[in-house]
């Protein structure tokens, strides 16, 4: 990959007007989508770097511009200056590591000394009030500041374990100086972050679970993906990720009405890759002309006449809105740089496209649908799907796998079958403090995966026999 | 020519393009009994359920059903590298799926993407890598063990992965990465015995908010990774991932026999509406017939911890 030593500003628009935006994945530019980190995963906020795009952080309402040409990554800080509070490039947190200061022998003998017996917990070891804070604050104390005098004013600070000490510094700063950390939005951010703060609108998805649904589902260049997402996009977003843009991604649906995939619009992903992103109903891809599990698969919640699913965000989504509007449709305008609309991802499958998609069959299939009658989906499915091609499906409930599977086994459709139920556990990592997190997520969902096969002897359809 | 990864339009992954000479196919025998085979003229393979002529298999999809001499069948199906994985002749200790999974989703491996690996081992996670920078991306994977790192190699070439890998015998944990990678990366994947030798070193080759991975059995090693990672990285978190897989069996029963508290037994009724199933098996039976799951019992314990860090941005 060849990258230009440009400054972050000449390189977007270089970028963008060679069409290569995917080449400077590193540096925020005009309009690309955000994930606002504040106070170490305290908030998680998803943005858009429009004009008048802002985050209020306390009763501070800050501009987002400050984050457009910066590398995502960086961290920022709010300050008060001539023309009210903004956002301003701070230094890399010190204190987030700071523990390793901590060396064992001194974690180990200042323990020794410390504990908590004679700490009282009456709310009378600070002796800053809060008027006395405000007024260090409009005098134009920094945020560090205000966390210094608070140590120096607390009576029982000394008196704690060095740990301890470290874990009420860290408080302290994260309401008096909080931090901003600018994170590049991507299928493990997006995945985690709705996972943390919204999961029922992802339907629980993990993303370990979703790293192996694209694995299990060989999804790489040139597939032609056939995925069937309720979870808002966030399957389709990933795929199209993995795939880049060669290859088709097929978002299908049951009914008249595409399912919703504004999530898709969070990846950040080039013209060339939604371009690769097409929608087509079941009805268009199935080889019967009126099939019969069409009617009765289509979820009564999506047929709604005139509802404007695929154009409007869904306003209910806290994620997506924070004062100023984010992911609204109207900041999807023209591309400033080049001036050029850019490419929606979802539109129409063409004809021809798809055409060759029941002539070759699709090579890879993934389901995630934790609503709907997963039986019926993978019967319906599963035919559309090339022989020897993978498939992966992501359900809540066992027992219906349980059934797709024996079903699956008995009419000899597809074989290598497994159910599987991924686990994960996050570990705590530092001197003398290192265990399993306190807080363990119990479910991760269950995935059936297999692979198609033609169970014909000569090339037609034979119904074979237990062998 | 076996393509496990397409690289350009003209080897897109059709699979209706019929089995030739020379490729590789993986031979499905049973669930848990797959292996990786050369199709090769006058070539045959042996097995429980006798005797498979290559030459039968030539001209046929991907995804067919074979049959040998005494009636006996095994499919064909076409490499990836999940299959290579279980088929693979283990040199070394291996990475599963789990763990491959979510190492490619954590480092945020895109197409295009180039990719450090140090060591090789029996590239399990090399495959999957090269799949998830395809087309133009890379992946430079080193091994201090210089027959290990030619049977790598010997593997890559056999799956049509050349372009996208390069093999090369270096001691990482002595030496570090070449310093013709150093600003130029956008993932490290580290599976050696003393990681922290080799963080300075990919410190330097990865871009800055880059991610790092280290793969360890031994919690020693991840404490002291952990400890060399503060000076450089941030976001620094230790996972541990594993499956738990289930299996069914079918249940027949009598129907409306008591247990001694006098309530039936049976699956309750509306279990029975939400069949579809096209009737291979006969209307008198699925009234009588469910379907139970439960976890197999034995799992794989622990492979190993993953740590992942992202390379901390500088704010001059």
């Amino acid at each position: 990959m060849e990258e230009e030593k440009l400054t972050g500003s000449e390189e977007t628009s270089a970028a963008k007007a060679n069409g290569l935006s995917e080449v400077n994945r590193g540096v925020a530019w005009d309009g690309c989508s955000v994930l606002l980190d504040i106070n170490d995963g305290d908030r998680l906020v998803f943005s858009r770097l429009s004009p008048s795009a802002s985050i209020k952080i306390g009763n501070k309402k800050c501009s987002l511009r400050p984050l457009v040409g910066c590398p995502f990554g960086s961290l920022f800080t709010v300050e008060t200056g001539p023309s009210g509070p903004h956002l301003s490039r701070s230094a890399p947190s010190s204190t987030g590591n700071c523990v390793e200061e901590i060396s064992k022998d001194e974690g180990q003998s200042v323990n020794e000394i410390r504990d908590n017996r004679s700490l009282i917990d009456n709310n009378t070891a600070q002796s800053l009030s809060s008027e006395d804070i405000e007024a260090m604050r409009s005098e134009g104390a920094t945020g560090d500041e205000i966390v210094k005098a608070l140590i120096a004013n607390s009576s029982t600070f000394e008196k704690k374990t060095v740990f301890s000490q470290e874990k009420y510094k860290l408080k302290k700063q994260k309401k008096y100086a909080p931090k901003v950390l600018l994170r590049r939005p991507s299928m493990r951010s997006i995945c985690e972050t709705y996972f943390k703060k919204h999961p029922q609108r992802t339907g629980f998805m993990r993303v370990d679970t979703l790293s192996m649904l694209l694995s299990m589902a060989n999804v790489g260049p040139y597939s032609d993906a056939l995925v069937l997402d309720k979870l808002g996009g966030l399957v389709v977003g990933s795929v199209a990720e993995r795939v880049g843009g060669t290859g088709y991604i097929c978002s299908t649906y049951f009914g008249t009405v595409p399912y919703q995939i504004d999530i898709v619009r969070m990846f950040n992903l080039s013209s060339d890759v939604c371009a690769r992103i097409l929608q087509a109903p079941f009805s268009d891809l199935s080889p019967l002309q009126n099939a019969p599990s069409e009617c009765a698969m289509s979820d009564p919640s999506d047929v709604r006449p005139g509802s404007p699913e695929t154009a409007q965000p869904d306003p209910s989504n806290e994620l997506l809105q924070d004062g100023d509007s984010l992911l609204d449709s109207r900041d999807n305008g023209d591309d400033t740089l080049t001036g050029q609309k850019p490419v929606k991802p979802g539109r129409k499958a063409p004809p021809e496209i798809v055409k060759s998609w029941k002539d070759n069959g699709f090579t890879s299939l993934i389901i995630a649908a934790p609503e709907m009658d997963v039986e019926s989906l993978i019967m319906d499915l599963l035919p559309l799907l090339a022989y020897s091609a993978p498939f992966a499906i992501y359900h809540q409930y066992l027992q219906p796998l349980a059934t797709c599977m024996h079903k699956l086994q008995a009419s000899k459709m597809a074989i290598g079958m497994q159910i599987s139920e991924p686990w994960l556990r996050e570990y705590q990592v530092l001197p003398w403090r290192t265990h399993p997190h306190m807080q363990m997520n119990a479910f991760g969902g269950y995935i059936l995966s297999g692979i198609r096969i033609s169970n014909s002897n000569t090339g037609g359809v034979i119904e074979d026999k237990a062998a | 020519m076996t393509m496990m990864v397409p690289v350009d339009d003209a080897q897109k992954l059709s699979l209706k393009r019929p089995i030739a000479d020379g490729d590789t196919v993986i031979v499905y025998e049973r669930h848990d009994s797959m292996r990786a085979v050369t199709v090769s003229p006058g070539s045959d393979l042996q097995n429980r359920f006798g005797v498979f002529q290559h030459s039968d298999w030539v001209g046929k999809p991907f995804g067919s059903k074979v049959f040998s001499s005494k009636g006996g069948f095994v499919f064909l199906l076409a490499p990836t590298p999940q299959l290579w994985t279980l088929v693979l002749s283990h040199r070394t200790q291996i990475l599963y799926l789990p763990d491959i999974s979510f190492v490619v989703s954590c480092l945020e491996i895109v197409p295009g993407c180039v990719v450090l690996e140090s060591g090789t081992g029996s590239g399990s996670l090399s495959t999957s890598l090269a799949r998830a920078v395809a087309p133009s991306g890379h992946l430079f994977t080193f091994d201090f063990h210089e027959q290990r790192a030619s049977s790598a190699r010997a593997d890559f070439e056999r799956n049509g992965l050349t372009s996208l890998i390069t093999v090369t015998v270096r001691d990482i944990q002595g030496e570090g990465f070449p310093k013709e990678h150093e600003g130029s990366v956008d993932a490290v994947f580290l599976d050696l015995p003393q990681p922290w030798l080799a963080i300075p070193s990919a410190s330097r080759c990865l871009k800055p908010d880059a991610v790092l991975c280290s793969f360890s059995p031994c919690i020693e090693q991840v404490q002291r990774t952990c400890e060399t990672l503060r000076s450089s990285f941030t976001d620094i978190r230790t996972f541990e991932v594993l499956v738990r897989s289930y299996e069914i069996k079918e249940h027949c029963f009598a129907k409306s026999v008591s247990e001694e508290d006098g309530s039936p037994v049976g699956p309750p009724p509306q279990k029975r509406k939400q069949s579809t199933l096209p009737a291979n098996k006969s209307e008198k039976t699925e009234s009588n017939f469910s379907v139970m799951a439960k976890p197999c019992n034995t799992a794989r314990g622990h492979t190993g911890y993953l740590t992942f860090a992202r390379l901390t941005v500088l704010s001059n």
